[in-house]
């Protein structure tokens, strides 16, 4: 980097040497080798231009002896050409290289769900306490028959389709072993198990340890088709088909041959050290028709007895795709916003392509409900949710269940630096090296998975108290349990709510 | 103590020091001194391993200690240090390495006469509870009774 790239670190370690006692403990743990200790001195170093902010060593220093902090330098304040902007351009102009992110997209645009307030009962209808009576948050997710049959005896036929049955409205969004590590993939599995809901796969096929999981997987298709035989689609309880991803809509997958070690690449059924190359499009779907034979192909694989999902990213005409997915034989559609996260996307396709899934939600929901096959799929809201109010809110646009990723993530350890792309996760989350894998204990992991689920559950039961609803089902689609403040009517108009008054 | 979980980060040597010296804060406890844990990490490449002492069922240190100085409580092995007279068998004798002559000038002997230091559970201490234990980062030591 030359002269003209000289760009000064975005974050700086702000070390107090009164309470540093050279436990050495932060050098040990950087993965990136920010801390150095000099014996001379017996003193640390830092150099700043290495640090991620993964927060790993402030989080294991044991006097809190460190901090990150935002660096004070500026350039000339601009309010056009931002520092960002600045230092990419440079980035660029030294290196000719795409801009290459992780997680989901941080940029200020408007997060509907924060402008959506919940109703509770007054005088006039009763609330519930959750603590004294049940409360149901079990769902099942799949399509559902439009009629009741009887045979020639006047009995009820059961012609309901596979389920998936849930404890409560969210699951593990897809997130990949060669992406994530395998002691992430174990916690995801272990948490599942316990808490009655289901991890994804992702698109990397399913390590043979984790087979034993399988009433808690879906396993996943996707346009790469890594680590699919017909032991693995039977593997879970269902099948997703992956048309796109809310962080990279349009775009393929990269997962670097360094990241190939020995049981990715089996897992995978690639040669090690191979980049894992996933095309941008399905190369046998061009049509709502030829979504239908993939369908209908894995259906028939499995015996027609595990729901197929098809997971598509939030884009402009998501509801006439939607619609048209409805239509192809799914079972359940996923979609997923552009806040979703990813282990690695071009910056700019992170940033600008796609849709907000509240937008995306109730688009989907409404054309499905005017067309009359509502039904006919259960919808997975994903891309962004962060907490159980954003779960409530996006069950009353619409949606049967949501998908957790960067919240499940969060709780196994990741402070958000967004370096995943580098594969040296000190986290042990996304990286293959052991000595950094062997950071993520799963025995902790899965608790703290549980942990998390358990307390959004129970606040969604605390919401739905106060609503005097006591049953998850009464809140689907239930729009009059939102209001929105702050919004424009063609907004409202959109997400069918009525503004905050009204 | 599972190596499996291990990661060499030696905070268990520095919370077992900060223990011994039953101070309220770490950094006031152990800035700028030599510390002599009762827990040791052993390194070696990408293995790394804490060893301190197991509390044998049948403890050789016990028997040979010429004095009596060294005893089983409950289960624990406890050192006197009024009774020590430093002669080193217990040292010496100890196939796990686990027990030090006590370092002149290290953090915290508690009281005057310490020549030789094991790990105590930390019941001879303010904190009661294991503290290597309780501040792994990645649950690598546990207590817990095998028998």
């Amino acid at each position: 980097m030359g002269v003209w790239g000289g760009v000064y670190p975005e974050y700086e370690i702000a070390r107090n040497a009164d309470r540093c006692v050279v436990c050495r403990v932060c050098e040990r743990q950087c993965a990136n080798e920010a801390h150095e200790y000099i014996p001379e001195i017996n003193k640390m170093a830092a150099d700043d231009a290495k640090c991620v902010n993964c927060h790993r060593c402030v989080a294991l220093c044991p006097t809190r002896a460190l901090k990150i902090v935002k660096s004070g330098n500026t350039y000339k304040e601009n309010m056009n050409w931002t520092e960002k902007t600045i230092n990419e351009i440079y980035k660029q102009a030294d290196t000719g290289g795409v801009l290459l992110s992780s997680m989901g997209n941080p940029e200020p645009y408007p997060i509907y769900f924060d402008k959506l307030t919940l109703n509770a009962s007054q005088v006039t209808n009763p609330s519930i306490d959750p603590l004294r009576e049940p409360m149901e948050t079990r769902i099942f997710l799949g399509a559902k028959p439009n009629a009741i049959e009887r045979d020639e005896n006047g009995k009820l036929k059961n012609n309901l389709p596979p389920q998936l049955k849930l404890t409560m409205p969210m699951m593990f969004a897809a997130m990949s072993y060669g992406a994530i590590s395998y002691n992430a993939h174990e916690s995801l599995a272990r948490a599942a198990e316990e808490l009655g809901v289901f991890y994804n796969t992702g698109e990397g096929g399913l390590h043979e340890d984790f087979y034993r999981y399988g009433k808690n997987t879906i396993v996943q298709v996707a346009s790469g088709r890594f680590g699919v035989h017909k032991e693995y689609l039977n593997a879970g309880m269902a099948v997703e088909i992956k048309m796109g991803q809310g962080a990279k809509p349009g775009i393929g997958g990269h997962l670097p041959g360094a990241k190939i070690v020995a049981d990715v690449s089996r897992t995978r059924m690639i040669p090690e050290g191979a980049d894992a190359i996933s095309p941008a499009p399905h190369h046998d779907i061009y049509s709502i028709e030829d979504l239908r034979q993939l369908v209908y192909s894995l259906k028939e694989t499995t015996e027609y007895q595990k729901p197929v999902i098809v997971k598509i990213a939030a884009v402009h005409n998501v509801a006439a795709i939607a619609s048209g997915i409805a239509r192809s034989g799914a079972d359940i559609i996923a979609l997923d916003g552009f806040r979703g996260g990813t282990g690695a996307a071009p910056t700019r396709i992170r940033d600008c392509v796609g849709i907000p899934i509240e937008l995306a939600l109730a688009g989907v929901d409404t054309r499905l409900r005017e067309e009359g096959i509502r039904d006919r799929v259960s919808i997975v809201a994903s891309g962004g949710i962060r907490s159980s109010t954003d779960i409530f809110k996006a069950i009353a646009l619409g949606a049967d269940c949501v998908y957790l990723g960067t919240a499940a993530l969060m709780a196994l350890g990741c402070h958000l630096c967004r370096s995943c792309q580098a594969g040296k996760c000190n986290w042990g989350i996304a990286t293959q090296t052991p000595e950094l894998v062997k950071r993520l204990n799963p025995n902790i992991g899965y608790k703290r998975l549980v942990n998390l689920m358990r307390a959004w559950q129970h606040e969604i039961e605390e919401m739905m108290g106060g609503m005097g609803i006591n049953s998850i089902e009464a809140l689907k689609g239930n729009r009059l349990a939102l209001r929105g403040v702050g919004l424009n009517e063609k907004e409202l108009a959109i997400l069918g709510v009525k503004h905050a008054g009204e | 103590m599972d190596e499996k979980w291990c990661l060499g980060c030696h905070l268990c040597e520095y919370y077992c020091a900060f223990a011994q010296t039953n101070e309220k804060d770490m950094a006031r406890a152990l800035k700028d001194r030599k510390i002599a844990p009762r827990i040791q990490v052993e390194d070696s490449g990408n293995v790394h391993f804490a060893v301190s002492c197991r509390h044998c069922k049948e403890p050789l240190c016990v028997k040979a200690c010429i004095t009596g100085a060294l005893s089983v409580e409950d289960s624990v092995i406890r050192i006197d240090p009024d009774r020590c007279v430093g002669c080193y068998t217990c040292v010496l004798i100890c196939p796990y390495g686990a027990i030090a002559p006590a370092i002149a000038g290290a953090t915290a002997p508690e009281g005057g006469g310490l020549v030789v230091q094991k790990c105590e559970l930390c019941l001879q201490n303010k904190m009661g509870t294991p503290q290597c234990v309780q501040n792994c980062p990645n649950a690598a030591i546990v207590y817990e009774d095998r028998g």
